[in-house]
């Protein structure tokens, strides 16, 4: 039974401008993909082609239009409310922009407590120690705590949200283009550190991302995404050759290591 | 006659709250028409300071203690050079643009700030826009920002800075926040007007791979500081400080050994 998975999911949003003339933008058509506890799943694609969709779907931010996402084998939409609440606790996402992410009046102190207090039911005297810890975890510093979202860099607080959702000990993470906006010492240093609780606690990652690298780098398995279906899902090696047309636009667009390749050599032969 | 060579001289931009060190700490750059200058380093290290401390654009709250800008060896003022000499490009395209305005209104009010005579208008327009890759220029003049994707939206950024004619190109993170695939292709065509209109761009970036990419040179800062400064090969190769080595492991390490050296 697999951690997470959705089911032949659909889902449309209208657009249009004004009075009259909506019509229905198809962003997911019947797509299917599954989340194995332990495991770190990469979804690759460009941008507009639907994977922050999917994202949202499988956190239960969205309903599906058809189909449906289950939580360890159960439908979302018929959880109990104990079932629900784990739910919450074993799925937690970052959304890449951290800004938009938090509330800009809450100290980084009351960001953390949230989940302790609600997800884990933490006195106020347990919250306190957790919340150090968790800064550790992040890089960051216990003294942190008393800044505001807007006294910190973006790396900063992107790492804050890390550890907001690290806090309700969760099975997995949905990783929405959560590491890009991060200075790339900062991004291995958090890749590193997911991959390290991985082995620690056996989390599972669901990587959202259009940089093959970082796949790459960090997945053990890959789904390539394409105007709102999956149309490539491959194991990963290194490096990471891709079948499909989309995979192979995005294993082509990837920057040269050292300069005076215009495109990496693996690749122009693949 | 077109300049060929800006220099930024001994530029300090501090910031208001006293005793604080500087965020950019008499830091001096050369940039030659053809050429593109890697400016390199982590956030906060000073990068995006040192081009608005240059063209005497500061944020509030920030103001440059000291720095000569020179074009050709002269001393000008940054108003004189800012849009005229020296154009700009910045990151996240979305939010440069006037969301109630369309693409026509930008590239008039850019043409009119200028002062060219209106009868050329149509024509610098139609260049500037197929230098920058977008064809089809009256369907794309009609469309507002939010009409537009981001890779759309930084070609026409590009376009409009190539309307002031301008031999120098300051490019704040210009493909950052895009995917792949666009990115490259906003490379691709950077790289084709350096080359077809001789333009010396200063590159602003934290990506190791545009560096590899597009650079001759590059200038590594740390801390408001410029650390290293070398050509593209030997940076990569044999980098000398640690703040640069440090950016060259970290970005190769991306990378799957067969391509590292």
């Amino acid at each position: 039974m697999s951690l997470l998975a959705a089911d032949a999911v659909s889902r449309a949003y209208e657009t249009g401008m004004g009075w009259g003339e909506r019509q229905k933008t198809r962003v997911l058509d019947a797509v299917s993909v599954s989340i194995e506890a332990g495991e770190t799943v990469g979804l690759l694609g460009r941008s507009g082609c639907g994977k922050s969709t999917l994202a949202r779907l499988l956190v239960g931010l969205e309903r599906p239009d058809a189909g449906c996402v289950r939580f360890e084998g159960r439908p979302l939409d018929e959880l109990s409310k104990a079932e629900r609440l784990a739910f919450r606790r074993s799925v937690q996402m970052v959304f890449q922009d951290s800004l938009g992410a938090v509330d800009p009046r809450s100290t980084v102190r009351a960001i953390l407590a949230e989940p302790l207090r609600h997800l884990l039911k933490l006195s106020k005297s347990e919250r306190e120690p957790a919340i150090a810890d968790l800064l550790r975890r992040v890089g960051l510093e216990p003294r942190d705590a008393d800044k505001l979202p807007g006294q910190m860099s973006g790396g900063q607080l992107q790492r804050v949200c890390i550890a907001r959702a690290l806090a309700p000990q969760p099975k997995l993470i949905v990783l929405d283009e959560a590491v890009s906006n991060l200075d790339l010492h900062l991004q291995i240093q958090m890749l590193d550190l997911f991959e390290h609780l991985r082995r620690e606690t056996g989390l599972a990652y669901l990587f959202v991302t259009h940089d093959l690298r970082l796949v790459e780098r960090f997945a053990s398995r890959v789904l390539v995404m394409d105007e709102g279906r999956v149309c490539e899902e491959a194991a990963v090696s290194r490096p990471l050759a891709l079948a499909s047309p989309a995979g192979r636009a995005l294993g082509a667009a990837v920057l040269p290591a050292m300069p005076g390749a215009t495109r990496r050599p693996a690749r122009a032969a693949g | 006659m077109t300049a060929r060579r800006l220099d930024i001289a001994n530029l300090t931009v501090r910031a208001r709250g006293g005793a604080r060190a500087p965020l950019v700490a008499g830091i001096d750059l050369s940039l030659s028409s053809g050429e593109v200058l890697a400016l390199v380093g982590a956030s906060g290290s000073g990068k995006s300071m040192t081009c608005a401390g240059a063209l005497d654009v500061l944020p509030p709250g920030t103001w440059r203690e000291t720095g000569t800008l020179l074009v050709d060896g002269e001393p000008c003022q940054p108003k004189t050079v800012r849009g005229r000499k020296v154009a700009t490009i910045l990151q996240a395209p979305r939010s440069a643009f006037n969301p109630v305005l369309t693409m026509r209104r930008h590239a008039e009010e850019t043409l009119k700030a200028l002062g060219f005579p209106k009868p050329r208008w149509d024509a610098i327009i139609a260049s500037a826009m197929a230098d920058a890759g977008l064809g089809e220029p009256d369907r794309i003049l009609a469309l507002h920002p939010f009409e537009m994707s981001g890779g759309m939206l930084q070609r026409m950024m590009i376009a409009l800075a190539l309307m002031s004619e301008a031999p120098f190109l300051f490019a704040d993170e210009p493909t950052t926040d895009l995917d792949l695939i666009v990115q490259s292709e906003i490379l691709d065509c950077l790289d084709r007007l350096r080359k077809e209109r001789g333009l010396g761009i200063l590159l602003v970036t934290h990506d190791m791979g545009v560096v590899a990419r597009l650079a001759d040179r590059v200038a590594v800062m740390e801390a408001g500081r410029i650390v290293e400064t070398g050509g593209i090969d030997r940076m990569f190769h044999e980098p000398a400080h640690p703040v640069t080595r440090r950016l060259v492991d970290a970005h190769l390490s991306l990378y799957a050994p067969d391509v590292a050296p």
